[in-house]
């Protein structure tokens, strides 16, 4: 059972980046139970990122990885991918406007309870019609409390 | 037929590309004055470039049919995965200029590099002649390297006529 998902893109944040996040709250679970983390994502107008699973070995995809922290991850799920047609390709695998990466975690049964934090990083890297900016990585913090 | 070199800046007007020593695929070590006296294109890219990857057989054709005229393409690689990356690109590719890997300090010297490709035109002074930031037009940059060419004397290389350069641009 979820006992709770806690993230709401409210507001955009702050970011120079071809990628930002949205607004990120608190999560908050028993031991033992599942939390679900949902990461709201917009890219620039007239940008694109690979997808997770990009059509190209040389192309970066765009991943989420966590830190060991006090929730177990069980898995990581991306969106389905759009395919576009550049100037440059006939099909890119990428994300565009806004999508959602969701991280299913488990509570470990003997996690102590009390206040924590689960850190983690977002690797992604953004071209437009014609030019590629380098790769970027954000860094993801999502409070924890443990009940 | 005489192409126009509309893209060159001013003889004047052109600042000197910094200077960097990086090392090649080989591990010399490269200085970008040891170029002094050639006309360059200086390419920044990287694997994970996609029009980048549009551009590369551009150049390769541009080193092959010009390399004998005083002519040099000079690759930059930007990967941060560096030589485990860029060495198999280039076997495959068949690339057969020679390709550097760059660094955060050349990055920074060259106003950051944030995106790929961006490809100078030197003039054989190490001037700054032509930036294409993204992906470019291969004619263009024909006709810009085939005008410095003909610039003989350094330093006088800016608006004259280009001839055939015997790499057709597509």
């Amino acid at each position: 059972m979820v006992l709770a998902a806690a993230l709401v893109p409210l507001a955009r944040a702050q970011g120079s980046g071809a990628l930002s996040l949205g607004e990120i709250h608190p999560v908050a679970a028993a031991r033992g139970a599942a939390a679900k983390v949902t990461l709201t994502m917009y890219v620039r107008t007239g940008f694109h990122v690979n997808s997770d699973k990009p059509n190209d070995d040389y192309l970066i995809p765009l991943k989420l990885t966590w830190d060991k922290g006090p929730l177990d991850v069980e898995s990581v799920d991306y969106p389905a991918p759009q395919i576009e047609k550049t100037s440059f390709s006939d099909k890119l695998s990428v994300f565009s406007g806004s999508f959602r990466v969701s991280t299913n975690f488990r509570v470990p049964p003997d996690a102590t309870p009390g206040s924590g934090a689960m850190t983690g990083k977002l690797k992604y890297q953004a071209c437009d019609d014609h030019q590629c900016l380098r790769p970027q990585t954000i860094d993801v913090r999502v409070p924890v409390e443990i009940r | 037929m005489v192409a126009q070199a509309t893209g060159l800046t001013p003889v004047k007007a052109r600042k000197l590309a910094p200077d960097f020593t990086l090392k090649d695929s080989h591990g010399a070590t490269v200085h970008l004055s040891d170029y002094r006296g050639k006309v360059v294109l200086l390419d920044f890219w990287a694997t994970w470039c996609t029009p980048c990857q549009v551009e590369i057989p551009w150049f390769i054709e541009f080193e092959r049919s010009l390399k004998g005229r005083g002519f040099a393409v000079l690759g930059v690689s930007m990967d941060e995965d560096g030589w485990d990356a860029v060495r198999p690109y280039i076997q495959k590719r068949g690339m057969n200029y020679r390709v550097l890997l760059g660094d955060e300090g050349v990055a920074k010297v060259y106003g950051g590099l944030d995106a790929l490709p961006t490809t100078l035109v030197l003039d054989r002074d190490g001037r700054i002649a032509a930036t294409h930031t993204g992906l470019s037009d291969k004619r263009e940059f024909l006709d810009e390297i085939t005008s410095l060419l003909e610039s003989r004397n350094a330093g006088n290389g800016a608006g004259s006529g280009a001839g055939s350069a015997g790499a057709g641009a597509r």
